[in-house]
């Protein structure tokens, strides 16, 4: 039976054990999409606010999700050599276009009329960006930050290829060595560990937004904040 | 914008289509019954000779030059490239896919005999081959093997090598728990890997670094000091042009590895045989060496290599 690796009890403790590599390849993910939120969401702020840029940002996004990441991946590491490095920027790579795209879009989508009323009562631009419209956005943004993660977590994987661990250590080793238990422990594991995220980040999701602009309130707040004519 | 974005049903979306996937890699884990083997097909024209290789370039000339060679005597060939490491390409070969293979003695033979070990008394090319008979797979058969051979080493950099005085793998005995070594993620669950050196040597590096056969990873990996001992092949000109020092090995763990055809029963044919026999007579370690020099250094395509190799052999 092919669940017998995933069920070993012996799989789930020591330095090779599935522990460790969930804590691994959490650890690459997460600092991936730090690396890439600090890039992204300020620029797609800024983006959003001014509008000055959007082309740019869509066209540039466009492009970084043509990217191949095992590409990205093997171009850095002809510099860098193997290690985490070209791991972590071919997937900062991939996290970057849909967090830059859902900010953009979340920021600029923003009721015209609500930033007015936030210049009219005197607020300084950066405090409309910050205090108006990136709560009002956040929906949307939380929405890139889960579609990030979740290709993130997932691609992760290619770690294993260059030396690292991470669950991609089961696909790599159990296909070197022709042990299809072992292939398909660490998918299960992993395709488990990315839905798990997702179902965590939904509930940050929750607790976060401001509960005017949840999406259940997504009728009422369209009557109540209707899109501006273009 | 014309529409507000619904990120719930996007997410509704998602989390469905995660499980969907997740619950399709069960359903595959749990129903494999008979083949465990997702590449079976089992596509193997009568009269046509499917030739496989191992996932690294000396492999793939090897395949080439069989297939030009049987070309050249008229016998119609398939090639499949590139297929993985021996536990996959083995396990193509037993189901049929393949019909020959570029192989090493003494690695097929470690392999082929599993856990108890090659026999500790076949060192000497003949010895491996007379060997290896003993353990072949139903149906399967060498041909005369090469005098070319390329072997498994450990491998360091001269400066390694001056600073802890090594010159065979013995030496690494009081300094392998500083040392990382780097080799193909098979190499640490073979025999001829990293079992063997702890069975054989005693030896039990700082870490080991899971990269490539013999290929462009591990060779960068090794200039740059990323690992400090490397499974590299003999063969490998990089060796020479680096300067690098490839361990000796007194307990012949890597034993002899010349280049053997391994093939189906069924696929042998006199001309078959006379074509193979021809190669392996012509192969030797140095023009081996040189045609790996042609495309490791000077980058050209293995295809090339080989015709170039058969025509200045008569063979193609």
């Amino acid at each position: 039976m092919s669940l017998d690796y995933l069920l070993d009890a012996a799989h789930w403790s020591g330095p090779d054990g599935f522990p460790h590599q969930i804590l691994e390849h959490l650890r690459y993910t997460g600092l991936a999409l730090l690396i890439a939120m600090v890039i992204a969401l300020p620029l797609g702020v800024l983006i959003g606010h001014t509008g000055r840029g959007a082309g740019l940002a869509i066209n540039l996004g466009n492009a970084g999700r043509a990217l191949p990441t095992l590409g990205v991946l093997m171009l850095i590491l002809a510099v860098t050599g193997v290690g985490l490095k070209p791991v972590i920027g071919a997937l900062v790579v991939l996290a970057i276009p849909p967090l830059l795209t859902a900010t953009y879009a979340g920021v600029s989508s923003v009721d015209r009329g609500v930033v007015d009323a936030a210049r009219g009562v005197g607020l300084r631009e950066p405090q409309i960006a910050l205090g108006v419209e990136v709560p009002l956005a956040l929906p949307v943004i939380l929405g890139g930050v889960r579609s990030a993660t979740l290709q993130v977590i997932s691609t992760a994987t290619i770690a294993a290829y260059v030396a690292q661990d991470g669950l991609g250590r089961y696909l790599f080793d159990g296909l070197a060595v022709r042990d299809y238990p072992r292939i398909v422990a660490g998918a299960v594991v992993l395709a488990v560990l990315a839905v798990v995220v997702d179902a965590l980040l939904a509930l940050l999701q929750r607790v976060v937004v401001s509960p005017g602009v949840r999406p259940r309130a997504g009728s009422r707040r369209r009557t109540a904040l209707p899109q501006p004519e273009r | 914008m014309s529409r507000t974005p619904r990120p719930r049903l996007v997410r509704r979306a998602l989390l469905g289509a995660t499980l969907a996937g997740a619950l399709a890699l069960t359903a595959c884990g749990g129903s494999d019954s008979g083949s465990d083997s997702p590449f079976s097909s089992g596509s193997n024209d009568a009269g046509s000779i499917t030739i496989g290789s191992a996932n690294f370039p000396e492999n793939e000339l090897l395949m080439n030059i069989y297939a030009g060679a049987l070309e050249a005597k008229g016998v119609k060939v398939e090639t499949k490239p590139n297929i993985g490491s021996r536990e996959i390409y083995l396990k193509a070969f037993e189901d049929g896919d393949i019909d020959l293979l570029p192989e090493y003695s003494g690695a097929l033979l470690a392999y082929l005999s599993g856990k108890a070990g090659p026999p500790k008394d076949a060192t000497s090319p003949e010895q491996v081959y007379d060997a290896l008979q003993k353990v072949l797979p139903d149906g399967a058969q060498t041909l005369t093997q090469a005098a070319a051979e390329d072997k498994d080493t450990l491998t360091v950099t001269a400066d390694t090598a001056k600073k802890y005085s090594l010159s065979s793998i013995e030496d690494l005995a009081p300094v392998a728990g500083q040392l990382t070594l780097g080799g193909p993620p098979e190499f640490r669950e073979r025999q001829q890997g990293l079992v063997g050196l702890k069975s054989e040597y005693g030896l039990t590096f700082k870490s080991f670094k899971p990269l490539d056969a013999g290929g462009p990873l591990v060779i960068s990996a090794l200039k740059k000091g990323d690992v400090d001992v490397a499974n590299v092949f003999s063969t490998d000109p990089t060796i020479a042009t680096e300067g690098w020092v490839s361990l000796t090995d007194p307990k012949n763990l890597f034993s002899a590895q010349n280049i053997v055809p391994l093939i189906k029963k069924d696929a042998v044919t006199p001309q078959v045989t006379e074509a193979l026999n021809a190669v392996s007579t012509a192969l030797t370690t140095e023009k081996l060496t040189a045609l790996m020099a042609k495309i490791v250094t000077d980058k050209q395509d293995p295809k090339t290599v080989a015709k170039d190799f058969l025509s200045e052999n008569g063979l193609g």
